[in-house]
């Protein structure tokens, strides 16, 4: 709850938005690593979750760098 | 015919057989959700103007929606560890408080969602608006199913604590880690619908 109050605290500050992005990511970041390590009790987790867990992240990151990779590909197929 | 491993843990696995099937489930989850980030960042970066979240919604009400889900968690893990301490009376509590929560949440909800249809703001007016609707109306209906859920496990499901506990038990930690999720995936969308 403290962490919500610093997010709406920068939030308010109008920063330069690269900087807002990440600053507004990194206590998301903080926030959900501890619910789900104290509240979903992963901290204390049999070794299968983790692994299942692992590759969640993995294809959950791939998810999130498709529209990076298409955009990607167009540049390069423009160049040539 | 028995249902296995709902108590005992299975060797192979380490565990009970529901809780490597929500943690299964929640991976899924994890890419629906997923999909739908990745098409919020594909919109933004695409698009030429972008329009603050506060242009169009309501931080202060959001605020209290982030504050209300993340008690909501707190009285969840509250409701689990009663039963761990064989306290059925605080459990109902707690759960109760749970599920009030939840209420409170789709009540703040619906009066943001009216107040935005009031002004015409409809998910076919932009991307902006139609990618906030599409995210925060697919994380209302888990809500509402998380109060089905944790509603039936309070009232008519409870019977199952007198006659075998620790299966009720482990029910209430598999409800728990669904809820969690579903507070986890609000205090991802806070930040990125509404202050961003």
């Amino acid at each position: 709850m403290v962490l919500t109050v610093i997010t709406v605290a920068i939030a308010s500050f109008h920063l330069p938005i690269a900087i807002a992005v990440t600053l507004a990511l990194i206590v998301a970041g903080v926030k959900g690593t501890m619910v789900a390590s104290y509240f979903m009790h992963l901290i204390s987790e049999k070794k299968t979750i983790l692994i299942i867990l692992a590759f969640t992240i993995f294809f959950f990151l791939g998810l999130l760098f498709l529209p990076t990779l298409t955009e990607i590909d167009s540049i390069s197929r423009n160049v040539s | 015919m028995e249902i296995p491993y709902t108590i005992e843990t299975r060797h192979d696995t380490g565990l009970y057989n529901a809780k490597l099937g929500i943690w299964l489930f929640l991976a899924s989850e994890v890419m629906l959700f997923g999909g739908l980030f990745a098409s919020y960042i594909l919109l933004r970066t695409g698009a030429s103007e972008w329009p603050h979240g506060s242009t169009y919604l309501n931080i202060p009400l959001a605020t209290l929606n982030t504050v209300v889900l993340i008690a909501s968690s707190v009285t969840m893990v509250m409701s689990w560890a009663s039963l761990m301490m064989n306290e059925f009376k605080k459990f109902k509590i707690y759960m109760g408080i749970t599920i009030l929560c939840g209420f409170l949440f789709l009540i703040v909800k619906y009066f943001e969602y009216s107040a935005k249809f009031e002004h015409g703001y409809f998910p076919s007016n932009n991307t902006f608006l139609a990618i906030y609707f599409t995210l925060t109306g697919l994380h209302g209906l888990h809500v509402i199913g998380g109060i089905v859920v944790n509603s039936y496990f309070w009232g008519a499901g409870s019977k199952m604590w007198f006659f075998q506990p620790k299966r009720f038990t482990n029910r209430i930690e598999i409800a728990g880690l669904y809820w969690h999720f579903v507070d986890l995936v609000w205090i991802f969308l806070f930040p990125v619908l509404y202050l961003l």
